[in-house]
């Protein structure tokens, strides 16, 4: 190679060309999937993407299941958002509860320069922090060198950005990028004849949506322009009696199929255009399971957190390093047979000081001087239970062979 | 289409069983890759073939069967296939225009309660329909999938009327076959009492159909290399001489196919 670069001076003509497929378009912010050739956008999270199979394919929607408090859904949402502003995608907020401008202005605050990131010595250090005591913990030399195990799901190469969640973004990036917004209160609601099993809210809300594809040219349909670019359709607690949806409130729901519907919609507009959505729904108020996995169909991707916040999990020494469960509920086949199953399916999230990340969920390790395992049932009550155990052991502390 | 799923159904596209109702179902797990085999194998047999894909774009159809071996375009040009696209269909009915042009078989979505009439118009219309150009094999009916119009406020009453209706049609009159999918949420046991919409549907369409592939996850949960297991039970038709209603299969779906094989004798187990 550099013989040839050396002696040619026209331009370089080789056989070796970057193989270019012309016909996948090239926007900011996306990436083509490994697996089946779709255009993926980040959700923000970099571990949820690597869940996801590489990020959120163009035209789907993703269902968050919400915690008690929509605390760490708000999270994950306005993570997704973060990242369209960082990617200068353009985005659509609607809600019913909290004007959409609330939620934009509390948009994470972008690390921009990610080197920093990686290294551990800019976190502070707190002398409670068990990884610090186990660095100091003295093993066998040949144990030394070996890798630590990765907890953290990350794929090997970096697809979104990071963000740090104690900080919100600054204005001027904030508003660098376009957004349309949907308040229901403040939207006027048409009295048009729609048909019966959608809710007005909702066919406001599809319409807005249908206008904003059609006017901004996201839709596929239209001819192609040169600059293309991604809407990232935010939707907050759908379902909720804010919408004028009585799914939470009732056993036997009069418009049970509203959102079913809705979404159904809200999938043929997506996939027909340059757009992804997040949808959150509070899950635990649905009491039908059956109508709750019927909206789950009708989405893409579905995730449900479980915050351990004001349940007795908080205080259980199991799940010390968490703040809640992830379950997967789907993961969809796009444009193939076989979906892309996650390896495993007890999966953990924490929000750090700065991050949120999503973890395999697994046991701490078991430093007290009785090394049997107690179960978790056991572990309320289990001071005395294991002091009668260990008695045995009680006078020389050290193990000795 | 899947070689290992014909030979246990004793199938093959050269000689197809005319008169068959096919039910695919699944319970905490997914069957739709069932259907993608039935579609390739009903146009490689070269059947006039109506599709009503109501949950996914037809490019994702057409993406998974260019897998497969079959083009889905190729068969749309040539006359061989009807495709319904639920999702386009829908989004005008669903957001009314002023210029109203779309399709009448998506009618239910107006007004649910009104049944899906319109949609067995279609199909009606549709494999009945003397094209002449080309001499297709037997009408096939495919229907992905069936539960999804009960999210839209179907009731069950109409959806069963439905299959009926199509199974008179295709099945006893223009001597076809048909293979519908539907889908059920949650345990099999809760709610004993409580006739659930999906639940009704799977007893209804069973009991009119002449074989079920009823896809589960596995009982003892999770697992990376075996995706689920099919039961396969017939109905009616005993199986050369002896009878054997029901059989069990483990099974993994790959990039351009699945493999089956008996319960415990997965590469990953042996």
């Amino acid at each position: 190679m550099a013989a040839s670069k050396s002696g040619v001076s026209k331009p370089a003509v080789t056989s070796f060309q970057k193989k270019t497929r012309s016909k996948l378009i090239s926007i900011s912010g996306t990436r083509p999937s490994v697996q089946n050739g779709q255009l993926l956008v980040s959700t923000g999270v970099t571990s949820l993407d690597y869940l996801l199979g590489g990020g959120l394919a163009v035209g789907t929607v993703l269902l968050i299941e919400e915690d008690r408090y929509d605390s760490y859904s708000r999270t994950i949402l306005k993570y997704f958002l973060a990242e369209g502003v960082v990617c200068r995608h353009e985005l659509f907020v609607a809600s019913a509860q909290d004007n959409p401008d609330d939620i934009l202005q509390e948009l994470p605050s972008p690390i921009l320069d990610d080197v920093a990131i990686h290294k551990p010595a800019e976190q502070p250090r707190l002398p409670s922090d068990p990884p610090d005591s186990l660095d100091a913990m003295k093993i066998a030399w040949r144990y030394q060198n070996l890798p630590k195990v990765q907890t953290a799901l990350a794929s090997s190469s970096r697809f979104g950005h990071y963000y740090d969640v104690s900080k919100t973004m600054e204005p001027e990036i904030r508003q660098a990028a376009k957004c349309h917004r949907f308040y229901l209160p403040e939207h006027p609601t048409q009295s048009s004849p729609t048909h019966s099993t959608m809710l007005k809210s909702y066919s406001a809300l599809l319409k807005s949506l249908q206008e904003v594809i059609n006017r901004e040219g996201f839709d596929l349909t239209t001819p192609m322009s040169n600059s293309r670019n991604i809407l990232r359709v935010g939707l907050h607690s759908l379902g909720s009696a804010l919408w004028g949806d009585d799914l939470c409130c009732r056993d036997n729901p009069r418009n049970g199929h509203a959102l079913a519907t809705f979404l159904y919609g809200l999938r043929a507009l997506l996939r027909s255009s340059l757009s992804v959505a997040v949808v959150t729904v509070p899950s635990h108020l649905i009491q039908d399971r059956a109508l709750m996995g019927s909206i789950t169909r009708l989405c893409d991707n579905a995730i449900a957190l479980e915050s351990f916040k004001g349940s007795e999990r908080e205080t259980n020494p199991l799940y010390k390093d968490y703040h809640g469960l992830l379950h997967v509920r789907q993961i969809p086949q796009l444009n193939c047979l076989a979906s892309k199953l996650p390896d495993h399916k007890d999966l953990a999230f924490k929000l750090k000081r700065k991050q949120f990340t999503i973890e395999r969920l697994h046991l701490p390790p078991d430093l007290s001087e009785t090394v049997s395992r107690v179960s978790r049932g056991e572990l309320a009550g289990a001071p005395t239970a294991a002091s009668a155990c260990g008695t045995g052991t009680s006078g020389n502390k050290h193990l000795d062979f | 289409m899947f070689t290992e799923l014909n030979s246990i159904l004793n199938t093959n596209p050269d000689s197809i069983t005319p008169g068959e109702f096919i039910l695919i179902s699944d319970r905490q797990s997914d069957a739709s890759f069932l259907i993608h085999h039935f579609l390739s194998f009903y146009l490689k047999a070269r059947c006039k073939v109506c599709f009503l894909g109501l949950v996914q774009s037809f490019n994702h159809y057409h993406a998974v069967s260019q897998r497969l071996g079959v083009s889905l375009l190729q068969a749309k040009e040539k006359g061989q296939l009807v495709f319904l696209e639920g999702l386009s269909e829908s989004l005008s009915v669903l957001i009314p225009q002023e210029d109203n042009a779309g399709s009448q078989a998506m009618d239910f979505l107006r007004d649910p309660a009104a049944g899906l009439k319109s949609l067995y118009e279609f199909v009606r219309s549709s494999l009945n329909s003397p094209d002449g150009a080309e001499d297709w094999g037997p009408p096939v009916l495919l229907v992905d999938d069936l539960s999804v119009l009960l999210s839209l406020g179907v009731s069950v009453g109409a959806v069963l009327d439905f299959s009926h209706y199509c199974r008179a049609t295709v099945c006893s009159q223009l001597k076809g076959s048909m293979v519908m999918l539907t889908r059920c949420e949650g345990e099999e046991e809760e709610d004993e009492g409580d006739d659930e919409g999906s639940e009704r549907l799977l007893k209804g369409l069973t009991h009119q159909c002449s074989l079920t592939l009823h896809v589960q996850g596995l009982p003892t949960g999770y697992c990376r290399e075996i995706h689920g297991q099919v039961e396969v039970c017939w109905r009616r038709r005993p199986v050369a001489g002896q009878y054997t209603p029901k059989k069990l299969f483990q099974y993994k779906v790959h990039d351009k196919g699945a493999s089956f094989f008996a319960p415990g004798t997965s590469s990953a187990v042996l």
